[in-house]
């Protein structure tokens, strides 16, 4: 399918993929500009080059205290799903393996209910009363679970199926080891690579999560997207140089997990 | 028999610490949702949906949510299905690097988009500037319908290329070659062998995307500050405004918007049975 063509054909479709990928680029190459021009306004190019927005923003406290809370937020929120996920994932497909038809229908539910529907029953169910969670990070990390569940869950079901969970349980367990010795000791190192793939590309959308962060905390526990969004009315070359390093972090994990998922196979 | 009936037990065990924050955290916000759409003080009824539907307002929110969600999603899979067609047909370097970069920018959406947005076709933006100085465009405003919907298509086209991509899988270069020679022109192998066999992945590309723009919430808040009049704009003001909180209002317009979603799977799962499938 993927043969090269000769003439006219070819060219086109070089064109197409060139074009695809000048739309993609062009708001992300903007705001880079943006981010490294002194002003701009007015013109087809910035009248000259400088850093001074990155030394601006990368030396403000609001800013960095922002960085460090969604980072806790994040993995905070992947080491619960971890946590939860294995063992139930394990658990499935070795004692009740029709469960995972189940399973597929429930982690539907975080993609079919948009953040922002469920943000109503949050505010409402956790806002006060023996459970109040609304603007702590607590919060946050629970449906930071819900939101990575999908894709965590897909990603580790194709993982276990790839290893063979049965047989290496059986093996692991004539040789004398029990259930958990098995699972901890065998099945858990064979998993970690799909593991960390899926943590990482995880990571790269929690981070960029800011619906549920606006509207359950906001600015009581600051994360990057709720902070950039309340720099709203600051410099937008300030704001650029947000945006690019922002962009340049998730760009560094996504490339991570890329070159892990290549090594895999 | 006894030990092994104690080691699924030890197994349900492990599954109640997953079903506890899945509740918590997913299940309990929609039941209350739901309960609370048909409440009106205390009592049971549907006063809350046919205020909805009388407002001219929510309406209009309505209204706008689906033209843009329609429009957006369109754009997108068209370009989607040019891209990902020819990305196919390029070589294997230049092929492997769109395809990477596409991937890594559908994790540019939301706020950072619209700034970017803004940067580039705001009202000094320098595609504007540099558009109106040609002469193309008298006037572009960003924060409009049709701006949104430019904004929207943006943060489809990754998300089409990457679902669309592996579906070109599905088409056999042999037959195109066989219905070359058979004497069929480009136009007639796309209408009788091409698109028959991509409709169901087409089908479900467009859905997909018709939910997701459903739904987006922080591109459209970030852009216009919550001043543009959609579904999520609506039910996010009536529980995080600063005036005329209404839990039971905002429940509802959940539910019409989870319900559109619901519709528009509905008609696919429909539209899907009727449409000619490749056995696999």
């Amino acid at each position: 399918m993927s043969r090269a063509e000769p003439g006219t054909s070819s060219l086109y479709h070089r064109l197409v993929v060139y074009l695809l990928f000048i739309i993609l680029l062009l708001p992300l190459a903007g705001t880079l500009l943006y981010s490294l021009a002194t002003s701009w306004s007015a013109s087809l190019l910035p009248s000259g080059l400088t850093f001074k927005w990155y030394l601006a923003l990368w030396s403000d406290p609001r800013f960095l205290a922002a960085f460090g809370q969604s980072l806790l937020v994040c993995v905070g929120a992947l080491l619960l799903s971890v946590l939860l996920i294995l063992p139930l994932l394990f658990v499935v497909h070795y004692h009740f393996p029709r469960l995972d038809a189940l399973m597929n229908i429930l982690i539907l539910l975080p993609f079919a209910v948009p953040p922002v529907v469920s943000s109503v029953g949050l505010l409402q169910l956790y806002g006060s009363g023996p459970m109040a969670m609304v603007g702590t990070p607590w919060i946050l990390i629970g449906c930071y679970f819900t939101v990575a569940l999908p894709f965590m869950y897909r990603a580790i079901t194709n993982n276990l199926q790839a290893i063979n969970l049965r047989d290496l349980m059986d093996a692991a367990q004539l040789l004398g080891a029990s259930t958990f010795q098995a699972a901890f000791l065998v099945v858990l190192p064979n998993l970690r690579k799909g593991l960390m793939v899926a943590l990482l590309l995880s990571f790269s959308f929690l981070f960029g999560e800011f619906v549920f962060a606006n509207l359950l905390v906001g600015t009581r526990y600051e994360t990057l997207q709720v902070y950039l969004n309340n720099m709203r009315n600051s410099s937008g070359h300030f704001n650029s140089a947000l945006v690019i390093s922002y962009f340049l972090f998730v760009l560094v994990l996504t490339w991570a997990a890329n070159r892990l998922n290549k090594d895999k196979s | 028999m006894n030990s092994i009936k104690r080691g699924k037990w030890l197994a349900l065990l492990c599954l109640a610490p997953f079903a506890v924050f899945f509740i918590i955290f997913q299940i309990a916000p929609l039941a209350w949702v739901m309960l609370h759409s048909v409440q009106v003080e205390s009592s049971w009824g549907l006063d809350n949906f046919s205020k909805v539907f009388n407002s001219k307002f929510y309406r209009q929110a309505i209204q706008h949510s689906l033209q843009i969600s329609f429009w957006s999603s369109l754009f997108g899979i068209l370009i989607a299905i040019l891209g990902s067609y020819s990305l196919r047909r390029v070589d294997s370097r230049l092929r492997d690097f769109v395809n990477a970069f596409a991937n890594m920018t559908s994790n540019f959406a939301g706020v950072p988009l619209a700034f970017a947005f803004i940067i580039l076709l705001g009202f000094n933006g320098a595609l504007t500037m540099l558009l109106k100085q040609a002469g193309i465009i008298e006037d572009f405003n960003l924060y409009s319908k049709s701006g949104l919907i430019i904004l929207y298509t943006y943060f489809q086209i990754p998300l089409g290329v990457l679902l669309l991509y592996p579906a070109f899988d599905a088409l056999r270069e042999d037959w195109r070659e066989s219905a070359e020679l058979l004497g069929a022109g480009a136009w007639q192998y796309w209408r009788h062998i091409g698109l028959p066999v991509l409709t169901p992945a087409l089908l479900g590309t467009f859905v997909i995307l018709l939910a997701n723009a459903l739904g987006a919430y922080a591109t459209v808040y970030a852009l216009t500050t919550g001043n543009f009049n959609v579904l999520p704009i609506r039910i996010a003001a009536l529980v995080a405004g600063d005036i005329s909180l209404d839990p039971n209002l905002a429940s509802a317009l959940a539910v019409i918007l989870v319900g559109l979603m619901t519709l528009v799977t509905f008609v696919h799962q429909w539209l899907l049975k009727r449409s000619y499938h490749v056995a696999r």
